[in-house]
């Protein structure tokens, strides 16, 4: 299939574009979106294309917005609600957690809520604690959300259009340094749908999970592993909830050694849920300890040398995978 | 407030009808529904609408078919108000099968989304941003709907009142807000949680269409929203109603509600929104005893039904408990 290059915020602006010229009631609002174009230009043209009803300018309201965008969801509608900063979804936790992502199971299933929050976390060239965090584990916990993490253009129209057609909250975290990535993504009709990990490398020795912008900092180690002799898969699995687990036991059980890597702080993270279940499903396949590669567990500190010293490094990972081929005591003995 | 003043244009004979048997029903439901709790038949929580009676009634019977409601904790009395199957309330709070959440939500969770009703809520002020999203789904989709939130004085303390209303006042949303002000947050007095207690000047601070009524005249608060409704429908909302009410008893079914002073009780409870809603029947529509007496006799016989109907009705399985986890 024909393919062009876009970049990321170019393929997410196709996404919303696409679904809000096939859906009538698929909308957007957030903070400077309409005529500015959003703060990472993700909106730019659609205020021109669909106009003020469908593109809306929100005044700085987290909760208000993000509720009323789960109050349009419930009643029918297809909102998407750009919050600018993970960090800033915090004020509309009561509308995430408490409202949205319980409204289907207290209606014994007859209610549901189509609401896609989208909004992106992560280090990016010290905007400090408060601008950096990587929030996915508040998420992931809580049952009746969808967590999505694209990693590249590709993935991320695809997630985004499916994210507009299925029925359930969505947590749309894109990061914010792949914003100005660029990526092949197939011409036409793009849809990915959720739960459904992809093998972005191929490789025999070692798997590395990672998701969001730990998957190209992946990518860069596995390829230096690759020139010392080392085979990375790096296995990323795009949506969180739900999580493709065949997708990583299957790979897990080839290579028998497996890395998990977040940029998120380590203490409760998702990194710690799949490792546990690697642990409940694949024990007796692995070689080795599985090794985790996380944050730091403290704030983003403002210091650039220090936020880089807090999240995963290329070289962190390459140490990690190195951990897990080194002969194990186990082995030794019994040789 | 319009206590006391001659209604000059009395509504139509069947919306007084309508508004006194929406108003009798919830006192049905209230008052037997806590015998059923007693009993315990009914667990969890259970906040009685008794003595705000006359809001849902005379709310509701301004709206139509297409319209959206949001409510609150406090939420059977908007319920029955919008129509709702007694049955499925009933079999909702025994925690059944049968019930509009198949005993999933319980009685601060009734929602029936098939009916534009986006439920009661376990979160307090929760329902105004919710509403107003329904507003703003129906704006979008060049509907002409009008979403209704109840809400309360409590509610009005809380970050989303504001942001909310904010909203749907620049977009100019078909929204109501009616703020329940009965005097109380639990235990907490108005006065102690706000410095004027005259809610609706909140909604003027805004730039928001804003009254205030007594919200124990049943008639006069469906006249305001009336009034409300048609400024939404022409595109001028949303509106503010500040409807001013009293609990007759405590917070929930178990507080007595000591810190209620007896004085105050009294006074409202001489303008009890039922007894108001029956005597504007008898008054305006010249409804006789008989027939008044008809329409309570069968509210009783409903709610008898509902509970006939409740305590038969199969309990929740694990095998749907199962299925219904998978999508999780
Ligand atoms: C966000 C939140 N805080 C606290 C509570 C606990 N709570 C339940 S009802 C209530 C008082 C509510 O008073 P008001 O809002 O005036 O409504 P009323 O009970 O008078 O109808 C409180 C504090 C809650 N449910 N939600
Ligand atoms: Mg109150």
């Amino acid at each position: 299939m024909a393919e062009r290059e876009l970049m990321y915020r170019e393929a997410l602006r196709e996404a919303i574009d696409e679904e809000m010229a096939r859906d009538p009631t698929v909308f957007i609002i957030g903070e400077g979106i309409a005529e500015r174009g959003g703060s990472y230009k993700v909106t730019e043209g659609l205020l021109a294309k669909y106009g003020p009803g469908r593109v809306r300018d929100t005044p700085i309201a987290e909760a208000g917005m993000i509720g009323v965008g789960v109050g349009a969801a419930i009643a029918g509608a297809r909102p998407i609600v750009e919050i600018l900063y993970v960090d800033f979804a915090m004020l509309g936790m009561d509308m995430i957690v408490n409202q949205a992502a319980k409204f289907r199971l207290m209606t014994g299933g007859e209610g549901r809520v189509p609401f896609v929050m989208r909004t992106q976390g992560g280090t990016g060239g010290g905007v400090a604690a408060q601008h950096s965090q990587s929030l996915e584990a508040l998420f992931y916990h809580i049952p009746g959300l969808r967590v999505i993490m694209p990693s590249t253009p590709a993935d991320a129209k695809g997630l985004l259009k499916y994210a507009l057609r299925q029925p359930d909250p969505v947590m749309f975290l894109e990061h914010k340094h792949l914003y100005m990535t660029k990526g092949m993504v197939p011409d036409g009709e793009h849809i990915v749908e959720f739960g459904k990990g992809d093998i972005k490398r191929a490789g025999t020795d070692v798997t590395v999970i990672a998701w969001s912008n730990m998957v190209p900092r992946t990518l860069e180690a596995a390829e230096e592993l690759s020139l010392q002799g080392i085979s990375v898969e790096v296995i990323d699995p795009r949506t969180l909830v739900p999580l493709d687990r065949a997708m990583i036991l299957a790979s897990v059980s080839r290579t028998r050694r497996c890395v998990i890597v977040q940029e998120a702080n380590r203490r409760g993270g998702v990194a710690s849920d799949i490792c546990s279940i690697i642990l409940e499903e694949a024990f007796w396949e692995l070689d080795a300890p599985i090794e985790i590669v996380a944050g730091l567990d403290i704030p983003v500190p403002f210091n650039l040398a220090l936020e880089k010293a807090s999240v995963p490094q290329k070289d962190d990972v390459i140490a990690a995978v190195r951990r897990t081929l080194h002969e194990s005591p186990v082995a030794r003995a019994a040789g | 407030m319009n206590e006391g003043k001659p209604i000059q244009n009395a509504p139509p004979r069947e919306i007084l009808e309508k508004i006194f048997r929406t108003a009798y029903k919830i006192r049905v439901f209230e008052t037997e529904g806590i015998k059923l709790y007693r009993q315990g038949l009914i667990r969890g929580y259970f906040h009685p609408y008794l003595g705000q009676e006359g809001i849902a009634a005379g709310v509701c019977a301004a709206l139509k078919d297409g319209d959206f409601i949001a409510s609150t904790h406090r939420g059977h009395g908007h319920c029955i108000a919008w129509g709702a199957s007694v049955r499925k309330m009933v079999a909702e709070l025994l925690q059944k099968e049968t019930g509009y959440c198949k005993g999933y939500g319980g009685s601060m969770h009734i929602a029936d989304i098939s009916t534009g009703n986006l439920g009661a809520n376990g979160i307090v002020g929760a329902g105004t941003p919710l509403g107003v999203g329904a507003a703003l789904a129906s704006q979008v989709r060049g509907s002409d709907a009008v979403t209704v939130t109840f809400s309360t004085d409590g509610a009005s303390n809380n970050g989303t009142f504001l942001e909310s209303l904010n909203l749907a006042a620049i977009w100019n949303l078909n929204f109501i807000l009616v703020i329940e002000n009965n005097g109380y947050a639990v235990s907490t007095r108005i006065d102690e949680s706000t410095r004027d207690t005259d809610l609706y000047k909140r909604g003027l601070a805004i730039g928001v269409e804003s009254h205030q009524v007594d919200g124990n005249d049943p008639v006069e608060v469906h006249r305001v929203t009336m009034q409300a409704v048609k400024t939404c429908r022409a595109g001028k909302g949303p509106v503010l109603i500040e409807a001013k009410t009293y609990r007759h008893m405590g917070h929930h079914v178990n507080d007595p509600g000591k810190y209620m002073p007896e004085d105050e009780l009294a006074h409202y409870k001489a303008r009890d929104p039922v007894d108001r809603a029956r005597a504007a029947l008898k008054e305006m529509a010249g409804f006789s005893d008989a027939e008044i007496g008809a329409i309570e006799a069968e509210a009783a016989a409903e709610f008898a039904d509902a509970v006939e109907f409740s305590v038969k009705s199969p309990e929740v399985t694990a095998e749907s408990f199962a299925a219904f986890a998978q999508g999780y």
